[in-house]
């Protein structure tokens, strides 16, 4: 007889254990799920997987890839450590991506050298103010975060195709709803030669170390982690919960404004109207994987990265659609809830029924 | 003391229990007879609780045996020891917040039982009734006090038909008056021939109530007596050693200048089972205590919240400190001009139960261990250190987890950090609730130091001996009215046990009207 218990006390072996199971579980998940549609096992997680770190190039591009990741990711991390269920990254980096790009569209004929940091400015200042309303909404009148911030990814989504289709297209561009090719005075500049490898991967991991920085080392990070932790000890601490809930917020939506322009002005070049590939979401599986700290956002958003470049690789190489990507995130956020459950309870396998 | 018969109730022998680090329970034998009440005796940490447990099944002991009316019994579990006839109301509260009293009530029944009682509520209103305990049915856990909650816990074990009641501290939240109700109830039940184990740190309750007590120190048993020949004081010595100056009564003081005041405050109550505070005067002077008695649910969190800022509703006007209204300030803001607070709840709200001792530290004292922001993490482990050596708060060191500490130790680590930042004000409620004599001790001189030093305090409690032991001033609350406050020696047991009944209101027909519409 097997039977759900309730542990004493959190298992911490399970709390670093649970993403290397989730992780596990949804490789042998994926397994099967290939074999079922006629491919080979191996050599779809070996395309998904072991491909994308096979090259120098598949490398550079995993990087591409983990750069707005985890801006988004260590913004979420703050967020959801105060409580503050905020899912709206994607909108957020739309809007940064939206904002730089009017920014950089504005600086086209410049060779300033103050073009490229204003326009990374005007994206993170883009990020803030789209997290800002659900933000103000929340304090003010009480709104449901959630449902505000993932109405305003929306709003962000339809704005942006609305730009590339009006005022920002490119006058030459024959119709297509893309914005002229930014100049190099906005351009990030990229770190290796014959690579897409720019800027915004030092951003990204410098975000980590002052995410972590903020939570370890200062008093406003102690007050978020506090917050988060037990709500009733920080009001009885007089801890100030407004301006802990506009830190986080804001400091999120700056990150994952400045993953958004760093995109259009980094390898993209241009604004189009899909900036994203829904980074801003698998972000929050980011986070979660690694564990909400800052630094272990780190290590998930590498691996987050080898599945998006995976993807792309197994749709070329072996003619699986893309959607296994979304596919492989959904199930790895399902298992990953699914052995979370086992940090704060366990199984008990009995023979005989006690009582 | 009758003894229906010769076959004892409950029979110890040799029960030994070892946790990791810790030989809880050490050989302990102990005999009840049929009717009799037994005191339990010792500080926290003795091994009371583990051994309570064990009769009640939820420990399993590792060596030892029990006998339940002549015959050898292995309780496995509380659904046994139900079915036993034991009954038993924790220290710790075990009731679901979400339901009401009798569907509470109703989990811990079996069906036959539940057959038996026919009407459970009724059967509820019925005891209730008898036995004073002023307990609503239909109200939901969540919305009572802990001094209700305590009551819900006592009925659970009336409704069942007990033979041996366990009762852990049970009269720490009640009033004089309700106490002596609760001991003609204790008294009745052991003329009907049930037999009451019970803990408890007030050892005149002991003197008056119980034939034979226990006493165990380090998990051993290291006396026994017969209460009635004792004085509280021989048998404070017996539990604690060699530490034994108890209660000789503390120097009263007259505060100097009023520094705190709270000035017609009247508040409606922002829960539905809340109390609404009525025309609320009350002044504190720099170097006294003053004590707030009355029972629990009577609007005490209430003005604890308001008066701390956890309620952030603007009062501008009503609360004052130095000559400066306070009111509209959040509870960061009147921490800053020297307000300090120990709630009633330790873990969860006093302190963080996932956090280190050295974080829970920084959770209210931040003055000089925060430099442009940054937290000195160094310095303030060594402060968390010397107070873990100055209030004696039993711990593996300043990285153990709060909620690892037992509640006397984090309430005397709470204190130590609260008063260590000198408060100009403390608000304490019920500081030495749950808490053995030695920490009591340690914990009133604590506030005692502070009085001398200067500071105002303000005392909430349920424990009436200890508020006439510390207060310089006294009140009581009732239903959201305060009492006149009156030096403590212009006062005695009896005016506050009737001001806790609501006597002082003008129109004291509206006060019961009230408590009746509550009821």
């Amino acid at each position: 007889m097997i039977r759900i218990q309730a542990r004493t006390e959190p298992s911490s072996l399970m709390k670093v254990a649970s993403p290397l199971l989730a992780i596990l579980l949804t490789l042998i998940f994926g397994g099967i799920l290939f074999s079922a549609i006629g491919k080979s096992p191996s050599q779809a997680l070996h395309v998904l997987l072991i491909a994308p770190l096979a090259d120098s190039y598949n490398i550079g591009e995993m990087f591409v890839k983990m750069g707005p990741l985890l801006l988004c990711a260590v913004g979420l991390s703050l967020c959801y450590r105060a409580n503050m269920w905020n899912i709206g990254a994607e909108g957020q980096l739309l809007a940064g991506a939206l904002g730089g790009s009017a920014m950089a569209l504005y600086f086209i004929d410049s060779d300033s050298a103050l073009a490229l940091p204003i326009t990374l400015l005007a994206g993170i200042a883009s990020g803030m103010i789209w997290a800002a309303v659900p933000t103000f909404l929340k304090l003010r009148f009480n709104s449901n975060l959630i449902l505000t911030t993932i109405m305003f990814n929306y709003i962000a989504l339809y704005l942006l195709i609305w730009a590339v289709h009006g005022p920002l297209r490119d006058p030459q561009g024959f119709g297509f709803p893309e914005s002229a090719m930014f100049t190099d005075a906005t351009l990030l500049p990229t770190l290796f030669e014959n690579s897409r490898i720019h800027l915004g991967i030092v951003f990204a991991i410098l975000s980590g170390i002052i995410g972590w920085f903020i939570l370890s080392k200062t008093h406003l990070g102690f007050q978020i982690r506090v917050f988060g932790a037990d709500e009733p000890a920080a009001r009885y601490a007089g801890f100030n919960s407004k301006k802990l809930s506009w830190f986080v917020m804001l400091f999120a939506g700056s990150l994952a404004g400045l993953a958004g322009v760093s995109e259009t002005i980094g390898p993209i070049g241009q604004l189009v109207p899909n900036v994203s590939p829904g980074y801003g979401y698998s972000a929050i599986i980011v986070a979660y994987l690694g564990r909400l700290h800052p630094l272990g956002a780190i290590i998930a958003a590498v691996f987050m990265a080898v599945i998006y470049m995976g993807g792309d690789l197994a749709q070329i190489e072996m003619g699986i659609p893309v959607a296994v990507v979304s596919m492989f995130q959904g199930i790895l956020l399902f298992f990953l809830l699914a052995c979370d459950f086992f940090i704060n309870n366990r199984l008990s396998f009995s023979n005989q029924a006690t009582n | 003391m009758k003894t229906h018969n010769s076959v004892s109730r409950l029979e110890l022998a040799n029960i030994t229990k070892q946790y990791p680090g810790c030989l809880a329970n050490d050989n302990i034998s102990l005999t009840l007879m049929p009717g009799e009440i037994h005191a339990l005796l010792g500080e926290n940490g003795a091994g009371k609780s583990t051994l309570v447990k064990t009769i009640y099944g939820v420990v399993a002991p590792d060596k030892g045996d029990i006998i339940w009316d002549g015959r050898e019994v292995s309780i496995k579990s509380p659904s046994i020891a139900r079915d036993l006839g034991i009954g038993m109301v924790f220290q710790h509260f075990s009731l679901f917040e979400t339901l009401t009293v009798s569907q509470n009530i109703e989990l811990c029944l079996s069906k036959a039982q539940l057959n038996n009682i026919g009407d459970l509520a009724d059967r509820i209103k019925k005891l209730s009734a008898e036995y004073g305990l002023n307990v609503d049915p239909s109200r939901y856990i969540h919305s009572l006090s802990i001094g209700e909650r305590q009551r819900v816990e006592i009925m659970r074990c009336l409704v069942q038909s007990v033979k041996l009641l366990i009762l852990d501290e049970p009269t720490s939240v009640l009033t004089p008056q309700e106490v002596s109700g609760l001991f003609d109830v204790l008294r009745t039940l052991s003329k009907e021939g049930c037999s009451i184990l019970f803990i408890s740190h007030k050892l005149h309750e002991v003197t008056e109530i119980c034939h034979k007590a226990t006493i165990l120190r380090g998990g051993k048993v290291v006396d026994t007596c017969i209460p009635n020949e004792e004085t509280p004081a021989t048998i404070a010595k017996m539990m604690v050693g060699e530490l034994a100056e108890q209660e000789a009564g503390y120097i009263k003081r007259e505060g100097t200048n009023v520094i705190f005041s709270v000035t017609n405050l009247s508040l409606p109550s922002k829960h539905p089972f809340g109390t609404a505070l009525k025309d609320i005067n009350l002044t504190l002077k720099a170097g006294e205590i003053l004590g707030i008695a009355g029972v629990a649910g009577n609007g005490q969190d209430e003005l604890m919240a308001i008066i701390s800022g956890e309620d952030a509703r603007n009062v501008k006007q009503a609360i004052s400190l130095n000559n400066l209204d306070i009111g509209h300030l959040h509870a960061g803001e009147r921490r800053k001009l020297g307000m300090a607070y120990v709630p009633e709840e330790r873990l969860g709200r006093g302190a963080v139960p996932d956090m280190s001792l050295t974080e829970n530290t920084l959770l209210t004292h931040s003055d000089g261990f925060v430099k442009n922001g940054l937290v000195q993490w160094q310095s303030i482990k060594n402060y968390t250190q010397t107070l873990i050596t100055k209030y004696k708060v039993k711990c593996h060191g300043e990285f153990s987890e709060a909620k690892s500490l037992s509640g006397g130790n984090l309430q005397k680590f709470i204190m130590g950090r609260e008063i260590g930042q000198n408060p100009k004000v403390l608000i304490c409620a019920h500081p030495t609730w749950g808490v053995d004599v030695g920490a009591a001790l340690a914990i009133h001189q604590a506030l005692l130091e502070l009085r001398d030093q200067g500071a105002a305090i303000l005392l909430i409690s349920e424990d009436i001996d200890e508020l006439f032991l510390l207060a310089d001033r006294m009140a009581a609350v009732c239903n959201g009215h305060l009492s006149p406050l009156v030096k403590t020696e212009h006062t005695n047991i009896d005016q506050i046990g009737q001001w806790m009944a609501g006597t002082f209101i003008n129109n004291t027909s509206v006060c019961a009207q009230e408590q009746e519409a509550k009821a």
